[in-house]
C-alpha cells in the first residue's frame, strides 16, 4: 500500500479566478480513510480555504456528496482504496451550480421537493386523542424502501436528463413523492397528481436508470418512476372509457 | 497588536478578498460557475451509452413497422405487385439495410425487456413478485408471440 496519495481537487474561487482549476494535494494514505477524510487532511493540514458540506461521516445527513473519479457518491462512504493508485479527482455533484470549490447551490432540488409535497396529506385528521393512524407491516413495505432517501442529491447528478433539462423534477423528488402517495394513510395522491403527470414530472424521465445504480440507500427512484408512469397510463385510460367515475 | 491605520486606498479594497484579482468579482453577489454539457456527454459513460443506443434504435423500431405496413398493403395489390416487391427486398443492399435493422430491434427488444421488472411492480398478497420471474414471463411472452407468427407464416 502507498504512503499517499494524490487527489486532485475542483477549485473554484470566483473572487480569484474565473474559471475553475484543478489543485493537487499529496496526501497520507490510511486503509480506513474515506475520501471525506483526505479531505478534511486537507482543510486541516494543506488549505484551509477548500469549501465543502460533511456533517455525520456516516452516510445519513446526504451532505458529502461529490463526484469522485466521475461518479457520483458519498465521500463518506467512498474508501480512498477504491480509487488507488490515484490521482483521485473530486469535482462537485454535476447539474448543480457551484458556488466555491466543492459546493453546488442546491436551492432547485429544494423547491422542486416542496412542490411534490412530501409530507402525509389527510382528508380528516383524528383528534390525537383518539390516537395513532394504524398500519400494518404489509402496508409499510409498499412506501418503506422509498422512506428511506436522504436527499443526497446523487441521483440528480447521475441524472443526464435533469443536466440537460433542468426543468425536470427530478429523481428523488419523485420517489419521496411516491414515499406518500404508497402511504396507507395519506389521501394527497391527486394533488402530487397534477406536480407529477406534467412534462416537467415522470414524462421528462427517459428511463436511463443511473439514478437507482448511483443511489447509497437503494432508494430505486427509477422504479419509482416508471411504476408510476404505469399507473398514470392506467388511471388516463380507466378515465376515458369511464368518463362518469370521478378518476 | 493595534490596528494598522488604514490608507483610504485599502479602505475602498475588500478587507475580506483584498487579493480579489478577479476584476468581475463583487462582493455579496456570488458568481455561480455553471458547467456545460459536452454533446458528448453520452460518451461518458457505457451506461449513458447503452441509453442512447436504446433510443435510437427505436427509429428501426418504426422502419420495421412501416416495412410490416406495406407488406400488408401490397398484399393487398394481389400476387404480381407482392412478388415484385419480394423480388426488390433481395436487393443486397436492402438486405444489408435490414440486417441492421434486425440487429437494432434486437437490441431495443432485449434491453427494453429488461427493464421490465423496474416498470412493474407486482404483488400477490403482501409478498412482491421476484424480478426473475417477472422478466422471464415477458420473455416467454416474446418467444410465444415469435412462435404463433412463424407457425402462421408457415402456413399453419
Amino acid at each position: 500500500m502507498p504512503d499517499t496519495v494524490q487527489l486532485e481537487v475542483f477549485r473554484y474561487r470566483p473572487e480569484e479566478e474565473g474559471e475553475p482549476v484543478f489543485d493537487t494535494f499529496e496526501v497520507p494514505y490510511r486503509d480506513e480513510w474515506m475520501v471525506l477524510d483526505a479531505l478534511n487532511h486537507i482543510k486541516d493540514h494543506e488549505d484551509g480555504t477548500l469549501s465543502y458540506r460533511w456533517a455525520c461521516r456516516m452516510g445519513v445527513c446526504g451532505s458529502c456528496g461529490m463526484t469522485v473519479n466521475g461518479e457520483p457518491v458519498l465521500t463518506c462512504a467512498a474508501y480512498l482504496e477504491a480509487f488507488l493508485p490515484g490521482p483521485i479527482r473530486v469535482e462537485p455533484l454535476r447539474g448543480f451550480p457551484v458556488i466555491r470549490d466543492l459546493a453546488g447551490d442546491l436551492t432547485d432540488f429544494i423547491e422542486k421537493l416542496e412542490r411534490v409535497k412530501p409530507w402525509i396529506i389527510r382528508e380528516e385528521t383524528k383528534d390525537p386523542s383518539e390516537g395513532e393512524y394504524l398500519q400494518t407491516p404489509g402496508q409499510m413495505a409498499a412506501y418503506r424502501r422509498y422512506s428511506m432517501c436522504i436527499n443526497c442529491m446523487l441521483c440528480y447528478a447521475a441524472c443526464p436528463i435533469y443536466e440537460l433539462e433542468p426543468g425536470f423534477i427530478g429523481p428523488a423528488a419523485i420517489a419521496l413523492a411516491q414515499r406518500y402517495n404508497l402511504d396507507s394513510r395519506d389521501d394527497g395522491a391527486e394533488e402530487r397528481h397534477e406536480v407529477l403527470s406534467e412534462h416537467e414530472g415522470i414524462w421528462s424521465c427517459t428511463f436511463v436508470g443511473e439514478c437507482s445504480a448511483v443511489c447509497p440507500k437503494n432508494v430505486d427512484p427509477a422504479g419509482a418512476i416508471q411504476r408510476y408512469k404505469v399507473d398514470a397510463t392506467a388511471d388516463f385510460f380507466r378515465s376515458l372509457l369511464t368518463p362518469w367515475r370521478d378518476r | 497588536m493595534s490596528p494598522q491605520p488604514r490608507s483610504p486606498a485599502q479602505h475602498v479594497s475588500d478587507p475580506i478578498y483584498p487579493e480579489a484579482a478577479n476584476p468581475k468579482y463583487t462582493r455579496h453577489h456570488p458568481r455561480w460557475h455553471r458547467r456545460r454539457i459536452p454533446i458528448f456527454w453520452w460518451l461518458r459513460k457505457w451506461v449513458y451509452t447503452k441509453f442512447i443506443l436504446r433510443e435510437l434504435t427505436s427509429q428501426p423500431v418504426m422502419y420495421a413497422a412501416l416495412l410490416i405496413l406495406l407488406h400488408v398493403w401490397i398484399v393487398g395489390r394481389g400476387p404480381e405487385a407482392y412478388e415484385t416487391f419480394v423480388e426488390w427486398l433481395r436487393h443486397p443492399l436492402l438486405v444489408a439495410l435490414h440486417l441492421f435493422v434486425l440487429g437494432g430491434l434486437l437490441f431495443h427488444t432485449i434491453t427494453w425487456l429488461n427493464l421490465a421488472p423496474k416498470a412493474l411492480v407486482l404483488r400477490v398478497g403482501e409478498r412482491r413478485i421476484p424480478d426473475v420471474l417477472v422478466l422471464a414471463a415477458h420473455y416467454a411472452g416474446w418467444i410465444l408471440v415469435s412462435a404463433a407468427i412463424f407457425w402462421l407464416l408457415r402456413g399453419g
